[in-house]
């Protein structure tokens, strides 16, 4: 892990209309960093991260993003989209396309890649995430695990630098959460930098370099996890802590 | 205590609906009156056209649909004007299909200028009646930039029915959940790449049956053009009309023939979207 900073975000404030959303949030991420985001619902994670990618877009502060400074209407939206790859909590396939053609579109469309080398890198990432015979299946033919391991093969075909999780498996049947977190110990074990937001607390002790606390649109608390699981400073993450860890 | 387990498993029983609705609702019985009733309105007209004294010739009618003569087998009148109208009513559509495209995306643009301009431009449309739009394009803008009664037509009908299919589409592209947006953004593809690769693919399913719904209105206010004297069904039934003087068999033929074809096209596209539906 190199020490250059590949997400840098200095005193970011979101406004929703009046609502303050993230309130003066800065943070920075490594190249090759594991950075976990928890925190209780609606304390800003996934804006946080989704202004990472330009899905959201910061209403103050300053942001760079591999090099790239992000702000409303910059032109750079695309080429910044293009390293950093999003996995969502609904997977967001493509329902009308195949998987393969889910792995394809945006290498062939946004990159420009020949169909056949489109083709090859899609199963080489199918592969990957050890699904390479659901590859003609369209997406509602598959299981949520497996939906969701095709969402993270999309964004790798992607070649991207950075992959944001927003929540990969809140939304699976939790015989399926394995399957997908697994895929993404081996990715985080290839020196991808990950920004993912997640309670699975097994999974933060054992890929994370960094656990973020967020609450009520404040980072709270930074830590390496063995300091963050076993004396936080806050009171508020203690018990957010003694809560998730109670199941 | 059996008795209510039941009832929590299957929950209670759906009552029957009353006994003069289930015979009436039968096939046979729903077939029956639907006969009737059809055979009592055809009866009524042709009792009524009897009593006027009127003198049917539906034996002179099939010449101008089709016919063999020493030079072979000929289509006739009728037919020729339906392939006009089919032939007009396609251009038209896909006209309107483009330019409402164009308002939908622009309304959708999240540009002031844009949506003002969509907006402005669907009110004025939907409050000019189309037989006053016809004689818009036709007489007024029909001399300013040259344009002949067919190509005043196929703008005419272009033109009014653009107003829905936009709305057609916008609706569409609404339908289509935003995580869809979302991901397509995320792997970097623009706009425009998004709408064509993504969400028109998948619009296509809630549009296909209001769609077909339009095609057919515009089908049918096609025949409006007969007041400029375009060639087509319509007119070519007043035609015949003028020529033969049998009205009443005439203008249940042309009916029928409208009704043929959107028939078929209704029936065409739901077979296409069962197949559509199966396939995802
Ligand atoms: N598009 C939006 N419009 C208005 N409010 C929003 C929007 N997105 C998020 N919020 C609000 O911002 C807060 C933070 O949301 P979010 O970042 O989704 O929280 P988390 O991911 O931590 O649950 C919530 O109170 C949410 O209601
Ligand atoms: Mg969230």
């Amino acid at each position: 892990m190199s020490s250059q900073p590949i997400i840098e975000a200095r005193n970011l404030d979101k406004f929703f209309g009046k609502f303050h959303a993230l309130k003066d949030v800065s943070i920075s991420v490594r190249q090759g960093e594991r950075v976990v985001v928890c925190g209780p619902s609606g304390s800003g994670k996934s804006t946080l991260i989704r202004c990472f990618n330009a899905l959201e877009s910061h209403s103050s502060g300053t942001l760079v993003v591999d090099g790239i400074e992000v702000f409303e209407g910059s032109k750079d939206v695309r080429k910044l989209r293009q390293e950093v790859g999003m996995v969502f909590q609904q997977f967001n396939l493509f329902p009308h396309l195949t998987v393969l053609e889910n792995l394809m579109i945006g290498p062939m469309k946004v990159r420009k890649v020949s169909r056949d080398q489109a083709e090859r890198t899609a199963r080489t990432y199918l592969d990957r995430v050890h699904i390479p015979e659901q590859a003609e299946k369209y997406p509602a033919q598959l299981s949520g695990g497996q939906q969701q391991r095709v969402a993270i093969a999309r964004s790798l075909c992607m070649e991207t630098r950075i992959m944001l999780f927003d929540e990969p498996t809140s939304a699976l049947d939790p015989e399926m959460i394995n399957e997908v977190l697994d895929v993404m110990v081996e990715l985080a074990e290839t020196g991808m930098t990950m920004v993912v937001v997640t309670h699975e607390m097994g999974f933060a002790r054992k890929v994370a370099d960094t656990m973020v606390f967020m609450e009520e649109g404040r980072i709270v608390e930074v830590a390496p996890p063995d300091q963050f699981f076993t004396a936080p400073s806050s009171d508020r993450c203690r018990m957010f802590l003694a809560q998730i860890l109670e199941h | 205590m059996a008795l209510s387990e039941t009832a929590g498993l299957h929950g209670p029983p759906i009552p029957k609906p009353p006994v003069h609705q289930q015979v009436l609702n039968s096939v046979p019985v729903a077939v029956a009156i639907y006969a009737i009733v059809v055979g009592l309105i055809v009866y009524g007209s042709f009792a009524g056209a009897q009593n006027m004294g009127y003198n049917w010739q539906w034996y002179r009618v099939p010449q101008y649909l089709y016919s063999f003569t020493d030079d072979g087998f000929q289509w006739g009148e009728i037919s020729v004007g339906l392939v006009a109208t089919i032939r007009l009513s396609i251009l038209s559509f896909a006209l309107a299909t483009v330019l409402g495209l164009v308002v939908a995306l622009l309304r959708l643009s999240g540009l002031v200028v844009g949506s003002a301009v969509a907006v402005a431009y669907l009110e004025l449309i939907r409050n000019i009646p189309l037989l006053v739009l016809l004689y818009l394009f036709y007489y007024v803008l029909g001399p300013i930039f040259g344009l002949d009664r067919y190509v005043a037509s196929i703008l005419t009908l272009a033109v009014f029915h653009s107003a829905l299919i936009s709305e057609i589409f916008r609706a569409g592209i609404n339908a289509v959940a935003v995580g869809q947006w979302e991901a397509a953004k995320s792997i970097g593809m623009s706009t425009g790449q998004a709408y064509r690769y993504i969400i028109l693919p998948q619009s296509v399913r809630f549009m296909l049956p209001p769609m077909t719904g339009e095609m057919v209105h515009l089908i049918k206010s096609s025949a409006i053009v007969s007041v400029i004297a375009v060639a087509e069904l319509t007119t070519i039934g007043r035609n015949i009309i003028s020529d033969t003087y049998m009205s009443f068999e005439i203008w249940f033929t042309i009916a029928a023939v409208y009704m043929v074809v959107t028939l078929i096209l209704s029936v065409g596209v739901s077979f296409l979207e069962r197949k559509f539906t199966v396939d995802q």
